[in-house]
């Protein structure tokens, strides 16, 4: 067991995502930043459905009950292993009683720590990913346990990845989404031209910006919505719908986020600036 | 009766969406479904497509691989042109009980006044009704209902509630709807229904799906008691009558 000493800000366990009940209002969910997980899954020799701790903003505390070996990625947080420096993408061997613990952000948002063979919190409706009320709880609080196998053999192929870093990126490559065709030629030269910065409003669900863009009244009916879809509100206000976003909206779709992008935004936080760049 | 044109359009790597035109009708809902049912047997199925219909679109999602669009469209208006009369979609009414005691009916009164009809008319004309699930989404389970009596039509609340409860009973506008859980919302609250519209622990944890009908029907107090223990026990089943057998 992972117990939870701290829990700090906002700790989730997540896999790949909650799919086939879209159809039934259920947000996919799993890890926002793909990228960075795949590499710290792949480091452990997991497989890529292996779920994972997203560790937002502030870190938690954590005991490790049994053997294993971790690798964190993501953000960059100074995080210790018995109170000594661990860096990011690099195989740590566990021993009972371990304790990592996570202190400031240094760069990026969302942080992950992967153990050998995954965490094997209760799948529900096919997934581990942490979303109420689907599971019990929407995020750790102190004194928590999560299951992990015990792993006392494992022979790193590589221990340790030098990894191109995206978290300085600000260039959000995008599609278009299916109301594109409905913006004005104003609005496209806003989109593409003004810097936005990331609002207070961010979360799992989605991310606001500060900046708007010029009003509409265009209606339409409730359709589709997808992780990474740009709504335009009528007063010009954008929203981009993240992991644990409604399956369903009624504004338009105005841009979609390419996977990538989905994963540079989720390292951004509130002030952080961030460019459409459409491929 | 001719298919109307449908609007193929990407949306993103992974996804494309089929449009109708832009109008609330149970037929074009019914040629969606229909459709639907097409491509699944065609192989837009599990694993890897997921597909989601609300009012006049359907989505297709493939969760691993990119799509090619213009080939996958060319697909899709071939498919389109096979659907027929003998893809009968399966579809269920179901009846769910409502309390509208005062105690769940939080905003009886206030919608009584402001539309100038009895309390009474408004149970009356709200069970009276025969809605169909026009989509789901919002929230897990949040059933998209079309069929309100215009006479109900009433504005969202000026001030939504910080916390509306599981089962609550609202209606905003031309909809109407159940909470299936405790969330924050601005529609007007007249009743609660015991029976969870979702419940995560069963396989298929919503027993409604798109292109259903719902009827509501009056239950007292000392019923809906009884209704929910018998819900969070599992012994309670929503009455269900097969459409279009």
């Amino acid at each position: 067991m992972l117990k939870v000493l701290k829990a700090g800000f906002y700790t989730t366990v997540q896999d790949e995502g909650r799919f086939f009940y879209r159809n039934k209002g259920v947000p996919v969910s799993g890890v926002m930043d793909e990228m960075s997980v795949f590499k710290v899954n792949s480091l452990l020799e997991n497989e890529r459905t292996a779920a994972v701790l997203e560790i937002t903003m502030t870190g938690p505390t954590l005991v490790f009950e049994e053997e294993t070996y971790i690798v964190l990625g993501g953000a960059k947080m100074l995080a210790t292993l018995n109170n000594l420096p661990i860096q990011n993408y690099k195989v740590y061997q566990i021993e009972a009683g371990d304790i990592v613990s996570f202190g400031k952000l240094v760069k990026g948002f969302r942080c992950y720590l992967g153990v050998k063979g995954g965490f094997t919190a209760k799948k529900i409706l096919g997934s581990r990913s942490y979303y109420k009320p689907i599971t019990e709880s929407n995020r750790f609080k102190d004194g928590d346990v999560v299951a992990y196998e015990y792993q006392q053999l494992f022979q790193p192929k590589i221990s340790e990845l030098k990894v191109a870093s995206f978290l300085d990126d600000t260039i959000l490559h995008v599609c278009k989404g299916p109301e594109f065709d409905l913006l004005t030629d104003r609005q496209l030269e806003e989109l593409f031209s003004k810097t936005f910065t990331v609002a207070q409003e961010n979360n799992r669900m989605a991310y606001q910006v500060h900046e708007t863009i010029t009003p509409h009244n265009l209606s339409m009916l409730t359709s589709a919505t997808l992780p990474g879809t740009v709504q335009l509100t009528p007063a010009g206000k954008l929203i981009i719908l993240m992991k644990d976003g409604q399956t369903t909206g009624g504004y338009p779709r105005v841009l979609q986020l390419t996977d990538k992008a989905i994963c540079i935004l989720a390292q951004k936080r509130v002030g952080n600036p961030i460019n459409f760049k459409l491929v | 009766m001719n298919s109307p044109k449908i609007k193929i359009k990407p949306f993103g790597v992974h996804a494309i969406l089929i449009e109708w035109p832009h109008t609330v009708n149970e037929q074009i809902l019914e040629i969606i479904l229909q459709y639907q049912v097409i491509l699944q047997s065609n192989g837009f199925a599990d694993p890897d497509w997921e597909m989601v219909p609300s009012y006049n679109s359907l989505m297709l999602v493939n969760r691993k691989h990119e799509i090619d669009h213009n080939k996958l469209t060319l697909e899709l208006e071939n498919y389109y042109t096979q659907l027929g009369h003998k893809d009968k979609t399966s579809k269920f009414l179901w009846r769910l009980p409502v309390c509208y005691d005062q105690e769940f009916g939080l905003d009886l009164q206030e919608v009584g006044a402001k539309l100038n009809i009895s309390i009474a008319d408004i149970i009356a004309m709200h069970t009276g009704a025969q809605y169909t699930v026009f989509g789901i989404g919002f929230l897990p389970g949040f059933m998209y209902l079309g069929g309100l009596n215009e006479k109900l039509e009433v504005n969202r609340k000026v001030s939504p509630r910080a916390k509306v409860e599981k089962g609550a009973v609202g209606i905003a506008g031309k909809q109407a709807g159940i909470y299936p859980q405790e969330s924050p919302g601005g529609w007007n609250i007249i009743g609660n229904c015991p029976v969870p519209i979702f419940d995560a622990s069963k396989e298929n944890p919503c027993f409604v799906n798109v292109g259903d009908k719902i009827e509501f029907f009056e239950i007292s107090r000392a019923a809906y008691k009884l209704h929910k223990i018998e819900a969070e026990v599992g012994i309670y089943q929503p009455e269900k009558i097969q459409l279009n057998a």
